[in-house]
């Protein structure tokens, strides 16, 4: 069992309002750059909002699994819905249980969210590993971009400080990690509801001199 | 009207001599001994009101939901036996979801009655099942606008324009044959639906008690089937109300 089409980091963290979540619109096949705009975050019902990197196919297959999960909510019609904290435990039930029968959904979802003032952030893994934080990464993300966020994040960053952050984290990943590609959305979800921004790319400097003229102590080299 | 089926009248498997099959005759009975249930198609949705008689006191305003959605743009009012009904609204719900997932569009609402119909008459060919005892009002809002459909205990549908089954079935169809449906839209269709239900269906010397349910499905909802808005609700039964009075004052 082995993915085919795959996304890269989704980062997270939460800020005054609600949460900010961050991720890149490629699907890479294997090696190739080959889908450039997927969107890997999308709204769950009114209070929450899905990212996930990993098969694409299994995101689709858990998307569907959410619709019919919210629609039956709907339909009680009793004034009630599923907050971010019940879709999250619902997905770890999911992914948990397809990885004890040997069949995984090759993701690892981030699901966010604000109900009733409550900021909720957490994640699951494809073994079903989930936690909650104030701030969460899956990928390369973990590596790459929590370490920036345990030293900058903290409570009650507005909405201006909290997207730079994130584009910070988003930045360092397009340098560094081969799967990213330079088109990425920004998602907030706040109490009001859901916003995913439009793609945009982020500005990229080239220009350092520690990497001008690069062979300069070792001729022949690159 | 009703003729004792003496002998003929035991098992949903047997015709009688003149061709009826009695079992699903008394079905319907059931249907008449219940609280009115009313659906009208107006210009841009569907309005279906309950008038839910209250057996108790003790009982809390707003449970006894007798009004599901079935989906995110249709939805079905009970009347007759509430238990056989959640059985229905059950297996639309998953008929309705299950549409969903092989042919990926929400069930076209013909479809819906259709199956919620086949289903009802499927309990009407074995002598271990018993008939459904609940008549079903089903409207909703698909590709072809709103559209509302009846199903009856012998599992046969109807599509309607204004249909009503329960206790004052009678009066209230006349009522709604009087209004000019095709002009009006939901916001009125709500009040005119409280106002039958309320003053010209409901009867005051035998039930007492009795709470108003309405739900709605149309442009102003968004195509989505839900609850009447409180508010419309309100001004749906004080003009009701003052309808009322004024009858009475004549």
């Amino acid at each position: 069992m082995y993915p085919y089409v795959t996304g890269t980091s989704v980062v997270a963290l939460k800020y005054k309002d609600g949460i900010l979540m961050a991720a890149d619109m490629g699907g890479s096949y294997g090696s190739t750059l080959r889908y450039k705009s997927v969107e890997r975050m999308k709204p769950i019902g009114k209070h929450s909002l899905l990212g996930a990197s990993g098969e694409i196919s299994d995101f689709q297959e858990i998307l569907r699994y959410l619709d019919e999960l919210i629609l039956y909510d709907n339909m009680w019609d009793d004034g009630n819905s599923l907050g971010p904290k019940e879709v999250h435990n619902y997905l770890t039930r999911v992914m948990y249980n397809r990885r004890n029968k040997f069949n995984p959904l090759w993701n690892s979802l981030v699901l966010g969210g604000v109900k009733n003032g409550q900021k909720y952030l957490g994640t699951v893994s494809m073994i079903g590993v989930n936690f909650e934080d104030n701030h969460v990464a899956t990928g390369f993300g973990n590596h790459l971009a929590r370490p920036i966020l345990r030293q900058e994040w903290h409570e009650n960053l507005s909405f201006e400080n909290g997207v730079r952050l994130l584009e910070k984290c988003m930045r360092v990943l397009l340098y560094r990690d081969r799967s990213a590609v330079n088109k990425l959305q920004i998602a907030k979800i706040t109490e009001d509801g859901v916003t995913i921004s439009q793609p945009y790319s982020l500005k990229t400097y080239w220009e350092f001199s520690a990497f001008e003229n690069p062979a300069q102590g070792a001729i022949g080299s690159w | 009207m009703s003729s004792i089926g003496t002998g003929y009248d035991l098992s949903v498997t047997t015709f009688s001599p003149d061709g009826r099959v009695f079992q699903i005759e008394y079905a319907a009975k059931a249907v008449d001994n219940s609280g009115t249930v009313i659906g009208i198609k107006c210009k841009d949705g569907i309005v279906m009101g309950v008038e839910k008689l209250i057996a108790s006191k003790m009982m809390l305003p707003g449970s006894n939901r007798r009004i599901h959605s079935v989906h995110r743009h249709s939805g079905m009012a009970v009347a007759g036996l509430a238990a056989d009904g959640r059985q229905i609204v059950a297996r639309a719900k998953s008929e309705a979801t299950n549409y969903q997932s092989v042919y990926g569009e929400p069930i076209p609402v013909k479809e819906l009655a259709e199956r919620v119909a086949s289903y009802v008459h499927l309990c009407t060919l074995y002598w271990w099942l018993r008939p459904f005892g609940c008549g079903i009002i089903l409207g909703g809002y698909d590709r072809d606008g709103p559209q509302l459909y009846m199903v009856e205990p012998s599992g046969i549908s109807y599509r309607y324009f204004g249909a009503a089954i329960g206790k004052g079935k009678q009066a209230a169809k006349t009522e709604i044959e009087k209004l000019n449906l095709s002009e009006m839209t939901c916001r009125e269709g709500v009040i005119e639906v409280a106002k039958i239900s309320i003053y010209k269906v409901h009867d005051e010397a035998k039930d007492k008690a009795f709470e108003l349910e309405m739900s709605w499905v149309c442009d102003e909802s968004k195509q989505q089937h839900q609850k009447v808005p409180d508010d419309l609700l309100e001004e749906a039964k004080v003009a009701a109300r003052t309808a009322l009075e004024e009858m009475d004052a004549d």
